[in-house]
């Protein structure tokens, strides 16, 4: 037994200097919220881990760690990322803010990139993607699509980007049809494969005839294809699951971002900020438009180049709140931090919005 | 529309009610097993794997059935021949599920699925309103009930049903009387694993017809509570599983007509609903305790 314990001390002994060597390459960790083969959000975090390595090759090391509950849990898997090395850790969901927040402060010398959240700090930056571009592009696609001018939207938790989401969505379909309807579902969970094809499924059974989601399973636009009924993917493509139905899906190609960040820890020259990329910028993107008529299709790509042009900003006035309150008066645009703190629905959504 | 709801619902209460009669039966015979949600997700995984190499559902349910039995025999042989302890053991095993399913499952993420395909018998299926109901569901809603009825006449009305319950209630005196305790528990805890197996398969094969990594999310759990609250009675957590898919396809509606109801509130009535109600109905301590195992949990080393 002695004997044993000698050699395993010996050979810890003799691991130092490869860990040392490991030292030299940068080690870039990722928190996920959801499996890594989710299909959809955190699906495209690890494209673009992957994308790193796949561009930074020999420069770089990633570690990542999967199913990490939002809460507690959390602080506990960043942290334990700070203590192995990383040299930067990205935290990959709204939920995982302050407890980024709170590592970041305890280990000055990692750097922390937290995922479409708004605190920041010395070495914590923040990165977002300008989703709500995409989802205006399915409401304009959604309001020529569907018959009965309205659609239903399988949403997670009432959080400011999800409702900006949701609006966006809403004045895209308003923009063809002022009459279009919306219903939400809030399924309360982020990747629950069943619960959100049952939130599907009760939206369909309501008589909406086109879904689109904000959750991260690809469960809704399977439930969509089943039942014939048009659908949006979201985060990732999602066609193999609705060949016939999906309409386009917004997708986030968060790698460039990724090499960017990971190459300027690299150099030294890494500052934390707060960035907000949209399709200009190529960190999201949207799948092809299918299953749709080519005026329809023509129509989207024409709202896809305005918006990348900046003639056109989704959320530009007139726009009322819900309760017929001016919020945005004619021309005017919304500026970013009432977007990434919106807590109220746009005029014409029939739900209430829980706080 | 409402007999889509009521269809629906029947979707969400039966993967609830295969798994917890399966452990019904399991603690009943006195063992506790905590590991359903990981025999759940094995289940899910190999009925999707092997369903969509062979193109066929049913040798997917099979495939599930099986691979839930073995790895509850991995439960029994530590339990009951190594006499570790139940709950740990059960914990590692649902830990183990979860790890070993989306390892295996990483190759069929993305894939469109087979799906298990809802019964249809001419006529009877076209019969308005009720039609679709009592003869459209898929084949495994109706084993699981019929699964309920079987457990129901096995426990209360067979000799082997009565050997069962007495090895779970006192099982110094089922060895002395010289009834084979391991032995009974063993093929218990495999009858559990067997339907646990086909709960996951349900999800993967009839529910969301893909493979999602944890896309049992927990229904293990709630199937373990229920044959608590239900106090091991097979007809209670029959209504006790549909009363829980009926609050939680119910919340789901109650949102999309937009009646302002919070939807966190919402969420958690499925949970408040099934407590109470069984709460209630299983008030009567006296009887209550009677149909409590009173083996439950404890490990039997026969020559003690």
């Amino acid at each position: 037994m002695k004997r044993i314990l000698a050699a395993l001390a010996a050979s810890a002994v003799l691991a130092v200097p490869g860990a040392a060597l490991a030292q030299d390459k940068v080690k870039a960790c990722f928190v996920y919220v959801g499996p890594k083969t989710d299909g959809g959000w955190t699906e495209a975090h690890d494209k673009g881990r992957l994308f790193v390595e796949e561009q930074l090759g020999d420069k770089v090391e990633t570690a990542f760690v999967e199913n990490v509950a939002e809460g507690p849990d959390a602080q506990r898997a960043i942290e334990r990322f700070a203590r192995a090395d990383c040299d930067i850790v990205f935290t990959t969901s709204f939920g995982f803010m302050d407890a980024t927040l709170a590592v970041a402060k305890r280990f000055p010398d990692v750097k922390f990139e937290h995922a479409t959240g708004y605190k920041t700090a010395e070495n914590m930056a923040t990165y977002n993607s300008r989703f709500y571009e995409g989802r205006y592009i399915q409401g304009v696609i959604a309001g020529h699509m569907s018959e009965k001018g309205e659609a239903g939207y399988v949403a997670s938790f009432p959080i400011p980007e999800v409702v900006m989401g949701i609006n966006a969505f809403m004045l895209g379909a308003q923009s063809v049809n002022p009459d279009f309807k919306l219903k939400v579902v809030w399924a309360n969970t982020w990747h629950d494969a069943a619960r959100e094809a049952d939130a599907a499924k009760a939206l369909i059974d309501q008589g909406v005839d086109i879904i689109t989601q904000h959750t991260d399973s690809t469960a809704p636009v399977q439930v969509a294809a089943e039942r014939g009924i048009k659908a949006f993917g979201q985060a990732s493509d999602m066609i193999a699951f609705g060949p016939e139905t999906q309409l386009t899906a917004i997708v986030d190609t968060w790698g460039a971002y990724y090499v960017k960040r990971i190459q300027a820890v690299i150099d030294g020259t890494w500052e934390p900020g707060a960035i907000w990329e949209g399709l200009k910028e190529g960190i999201l993107t949207m799948a092809p438009y299918t299953n749709m008529p080519d005026d329809v299709k023509a129509t989207a790509e024409e709202t896809e180049a305005k918006i990348k042009s900046g003639e056109l900003h989704p959320f530009t006035g007139p726009v009322n709140r819900q309760d017929g309150t001016p919020w945005l008066a004619e021309g005017e645009v919304a500026d970013d931090a009432t977007l990434l703190g919106m807590n109220f629905y746009v005029e014409g959504i029939d739900d209430k919005l829980p706080n | 529309m409402f007999e889509a709801i009521l269809i629906t619902i029947a979707t969400a209460a039966t993967p609830l009610l295969l798994a917890s009669m399966g452990e019904l039966v399991v603690e009943r015979s006195g063992v506790l097993n905590l590991g359903v949600e990981g025999m759940m997700i094995m289940g899910a995984v190999t009925g999707f794997g092997v369903a969509a190499m062979t193109g066929s559902a049913w040798l997917g349910v099979f495939a599930a059935a099986i691979v839930g039995t073995l790895f509850s025999l991995l439960f029994g042989f530590l339990t009951l021949t190594l006499v570790t302890n139940q709950v740990a053991t059960g914990l590692s095993l649902t830990l183990l599920g979860l790890g070993l399913s989306s390892m295996i499952g990483e190759s069929f993420v993305g894939r469109a699925g087979v799906r298990l395909g809802a019964l249809d018998i001419p006529y009877l299926t076209e019969i308005p309103y009720i039609g679709r109901l009592i003869f459209g569901q898929d084949p495994l809603c109706y084993i699981s009930l019929l699964l309920t009825a079987g457990v129901s006449w096995f426990l209360f009305r067979t000799r082997a049903g009565l050997t069962l319950r007495s090895v779970g209630d006192n099982h110094s005196s089922a060895h002395a009387l010289g009834i084979p305790v391991i032995r009974i528990r063993y093929l218990a805890v495999m009858f559990g694993g067997a339907c646990a197996g086909l709960a996951g398969a349900y999800l993967s094969l009839v529910y969301v017809p893909q493979w999602v990594e944890n896309m049992t999310a927990g229904r293990g759990w709630i199937a373990l509570a229920l044959v608590v609250f239900a106090s091991w009675r097979p007809w209670r957590v029959l209504a006790g599983a549909y009363l829980f898919g009926a609050v939680t396809i119910g919340q789901l509606h109650a949102q999309a007509l937009g009646y302002g109801i919070p939807p966190q509130l919402l969420s958690s009535l499925p949970y408040l609903a099934t407590i109470i109600v069984l709460v209630l109905i299983s008030r009567n301590r006296r009887l209550t305790m009677m149909n409590t195992p009173a083996s439950l949990g404890r490990p039997f080393v026969p020559d003690r």
